[in-house]
């Protein structure tokens, strides 16, 4: 059964992105918004990447002077800010809005307006960090920029506002998205696909997407104090006047916890992807996959205050976070069992997706294990603020999230390309970046019980630092030609790649069931599902095996219930338009005003609040468009 | 799974055949959580109701760590909160007809309800006004007048919203173009304005009444 080629082109022609350049600021395709969302967070992916580069340089011998302390200062935190805030959560939700709603079977997410705008928000708000780096006011604070040195007293100059409200656009940001995506896969999912029958990435971004809510605007409301202590001399974090520095430290691990968190679970949702795939088996043990999931997003949030352990706490509160951190290892390591025994159970294809994947275990089990020695509070002292925090946190994130995204790279991109990447390049990349990723971080944890404190530009030769620092930096060489070579196959196989089936990897999920790249409109039937698998299990013979009677020449969608997925109502999602571009740039306008003035907030927010009404305001001819297609509750 | 089989269809639909799942008898707009829509508000207050719990905690932690509270100022005085907090309870009661004219589809309550609703709004934001007149605080004081100004000034930032979204909504119902799910629309401010008005009840006291305890 398949669509008439005269209806086809007439969906295409209402799917598609409108051409030129306008059409191009005007672009709503999920796809094109995800593919656009991957390729910026990639490129600041490479710019941390250049900065660490850099660091790793000046440490490669004692007493170099490559970069000056002042420099070096706003490099580090640039590189942590930047993969925090402008990588790695963001390239997850870009991902998944790629993603998403392909494997749920819908034609589109619930808010594409949203998405869009959420885009452009999110670059200008990394650029504007980027710009006035260059011009030589690159915040210097540390990522998480402790008061009172991001305060007004120790931070004169706009560093800190700069890097204050690059926190603001990039959470703007990711809880619209946030919003956009819990909405997508409550209400789009194809009739069938009960949240029982949710592909286990999808539960990933739900589960995530739902700890974005709840905190990214504990840093929004701390950033916006900073700036407030900043600009109009309000005192919430100076105890001279009744603040306090600690609310800072509060305030952001209540949401620097759970951020690594939301790291690191949408790569467990990859995980579970690329395993049953190439393991050529269900995952073992949905349900338990599932409750961990759940389980660690809302342990997650009970463990702020292990980042304190070094500042004036109670004791009690010391035990309690230090149970609650030794806690979160049960949801994990059921996961990891979960896994084990479906690699146990499978027939493996060792393809370079599953590579990745397997370095996983390897690397993250070394980071959980210096993760529990730090969540001990005797331990966590000794080391405090050493390279052997570094050491822990880089085994934890790129193992945890960086290892499986690339795997999900290679995975996906045929089908987001149509083209497969090169294998043997890809090995080379995966090798290169295991085995650097080890020489470059293995020694931070010896450099960090011999006493090497993290954040120095340089030390002593009589330190004994300098042969371990050495090795570290030829790591990070192997690691960034890896990445290099990535880049390399990633452009190649975009031209000259073999051409991808729908199903080159024989995959069970519904992103595969359709043409590789997707069409506009994703799914020219869209799916009835019957099962878990539905590639891999025959569909029900009594139930239909697909959805008919959506508008061609109007884009409108199925919206079924949030857990039983029953077909309930038809949606429409809006045309194309150039207010979420519009919009998102009178928003930066405001943002980077009030860097430098209060009024920026009032006289920003008119053009704010034009752009919003222009984008809401309904047009006439769409307007008759629906009304043909209306039925009343 | 229901609606199988053979229906009538719009001629601009896509081709129905004996198997497929025939969906265009739905609805094309619905209101309350079975709406994309109702669930983008309620993420929105998922969030902005997260931004006020937090201000409180960071209020009452500031409080937990000064020696007296409020710091060296007197309290606030209560009476243009006490005014305040009466229009807003009130402006529920014009809410909510509105909501309910705009589930039964009638045009002419709910433009009569909303310009209502419009006319407490300008109420309340002037009074609001003389609220931050009567804090005996400047934001720049010390750490107690830095939280209460911030508790008065993200409500305040509810006040304005609610006030522009709903004026908005009056023009549009007005001069259209007017289709069944701008009724959907209606019902959903109503719900944000109910949010904007219950999260100012323990903002409300946090602000006037935990300074006198």
């Amino acid at each position: 059964m398949s669509l008439p080629a005269q209806a086809a082109a007439t969906l295409h022609r209402t799917w598609s992105d409108p051409p030129g350049v306008r059409g191009w600021f005007s672009a709503l395709d999920h796809k094109t918004i995800g593919r656009r969302f991957v390729i910026a967070a990639f490129g600041f992916f490479v710019a941390g990447g250049l900065l660490a580069a850099t660091m790793r340089l000046q440490l490669a011998f004692p007493e170099m002077k490559l970069v000056g302390p002042d420099l070096y200062n706003q490099v580090f935190t640039l590189h942590g800010t930047t993969m925090m805030f402008l990588f790695a959560v963001p390239v997850m939700l870009a991902m998944a809005i790629y993603l998403v709603p392909l494997m749920i079977g819908a034609r589109a997410t619930a808010f594409p307006r949203m998405t869009a705008f959420a885009f452009w928000v999110y670059v200008f708000g990394g650029l504007s960090v980027y710009i006035a780096f260059f011009l030589g006011s690159g915040p210097d604070a540390g990522w998480f920029a402790y008061v009172p040195l991001s305060g007004p007293e120790y931070s004169p100059g706009k560093r800190s506002d700069f890097w204050a409200q690059l926190i603001t656009f990039t959470e703007v940001s990711g809880l619209l998205v946030s919003i956009d995506l819990i909405t997508t896969i409550l209400k789009h999912r194809a009739p069938g696909m009960t949240l029982a029958r949710m592909p286990l990435f999808v539960w990933a971004i739900l589960v995530t997407c739902l700890m974005i809510l709840f905190a990214m605007p504990a840093v929004m409301m701390a950033s916006t104090m900073l700036i407030l202590d900043r600009l109009v001399g309000t005192h919430f974090f100076n105890p001279a006047d009744g603040g306090s520095a600690l609310l800072w430290q509060h305030l952001f691990w209540f949401f620097g916890h759970p951020e690594v968190y939301f790291i690191f679970i949408p790569g467990l949702g990859f995980l579970s992807m690329i395993i049953a795939t190439f393991a050529r088996r269900p995952i073992f043990g949905y349900p338990a996959m599932v409750l961990a999931l759940i389980a660690t997003g809302f342990l997650s949030f009970g463990l702020w205050v292990h980042h304190m352990f070094a500042a004036s706490i109670p004791e009690l509160a010391k035990a309690f976070f230090t149970a609650a951190s030794m806690m979160i290892a049960i949801p994990s390591g059921v996961q990891i069992f979960c896994w084990i025994a479906t690699l146990w159970k499978g027939r493996l294809n060792f393809a370079t997706p599953l590579l990745f994947v397997l370095a996983f275990f390897f690397i993250l089990v070394l980071g959980g294990l210096t993760g529990v020695i730090l969540a001990s509070t005797a331990l966590d002292l000794q080391v405090h603020d050493t390279y052997f925090v570094v050491a822990h946190l880089h085994y934890v994130l790129i193992g945890g999230a960086v290892f499986p995204l690339f795997g999900a790279f290679y995975y996906w991109y045929p089908k987001m390309t149509g083209r497969m990447m090169d294998e043997r390049m890809g090995r080379w990349n995966f090798w290169l970046f295991f085995v650097g990723f080890n020489v470059a971080f293995y020694p931070m944890h010896h450099l960090g019980l011999a006493g090497m404190p993290r954040r120095i530009y340089t030390y002593a030769a009589e330190s004994g630092w300098g042969p371990l620092n050495l090795l570290s930096t030829v790591g990070a060489v192997m690691v960034a030609t890896s990445v290099l070579l990535f880049i390399v196959n990633a452009v190649k196989s975009y031209r000259h790649g073999a051409p991808a089936a729908d199903n080159p990897w024989g995959a069970s999920s519904l992103e595969w069931a359709t043409s590789s790249p997707p069409p506009p409109y994703n799914f020219a039937l869209p799916p009835v599902v019957s099962s878990r698998e539905p590639l891999w299990v025959p569909h029900h013979p009594s139930r239909p095996p697909h959805v008919t009677g959506l508008a061609l020449d109007t884009r409108e969608s199925l919206v079924t219930t949030a857990i039983d997925a029953v077909p309930d109502s038809r949606d429409t999602s809006p045309d194309p338009s150039h207010w979420p571009f519009t919009a998102a740039v009178a928003l930066s306008i405001m943002f980077i005003a009030t860097i430098f003035t209060p009024w920026g907030l009032v006289w920003g927010s008119i053009p704010v609040t034009i752009a919003l009404i222009g984008w809401f305001w309904p047009r006439r001819e769409e307007t008759e468009r629906h009304l043909a297609l209306e039925k009343r509750p | 799974m229901r609606a199988k089989g053979h229906r009538p269809g719009t001629p601009k639909a896509a081709p129905r055949d004996d198997v497929a799942l025939y969906v265009s008898q739905l609805p094309s707009y619905v209101f309350g959580p079975r709406a994309t829509m109702w669930w983008g508000t309620f993420g929105v207050i998922a969030i902005e109701g997260m931004v006020f719990a937090l201000a409180a905690a960071s209020y009452f932690y500031l409080r937990s760590h000064a020696r007296e509270w409020p710091l060296g100022v007197p309290p606030p005085e209560l009476s243009w909160g006490m005014v305040n907090m009466a229009i807003l309870a009130v402006s529920t009661l014009p809410n909510h007809w509105t909501k309910r004219a705009a589930e039964q589809h009638d045009l002419r309550k709910v433009r009569i309800g909303l310009t209502v609703c419009v006319a407490f709004a300008l109420a309340f934001l002037v009074v609001r006004i003389f609220e931050f007149r009567s804090l005996n605080v400047g934001w720049d004081t010390n750490a107690y007048g830095s939280i209460v100004w911030l508790l008065l000034a993200l409500h305040t930032a509810h006040l304005l919203t609610d006030f522009v979204d709903t004026a908005v909504l009056t023009v549009l119902m007005y001069t259209g173009p007017i289709e069944g799910r701008r009724y959907a629309d209606v019902a959903d401010n109503a719900v944000y304005w109910d949010f904007v008005v219950l999260a100012w009840i323990p903002l409300y006291f946090i602000v006037y009444w935990a300074p006198r305890l």
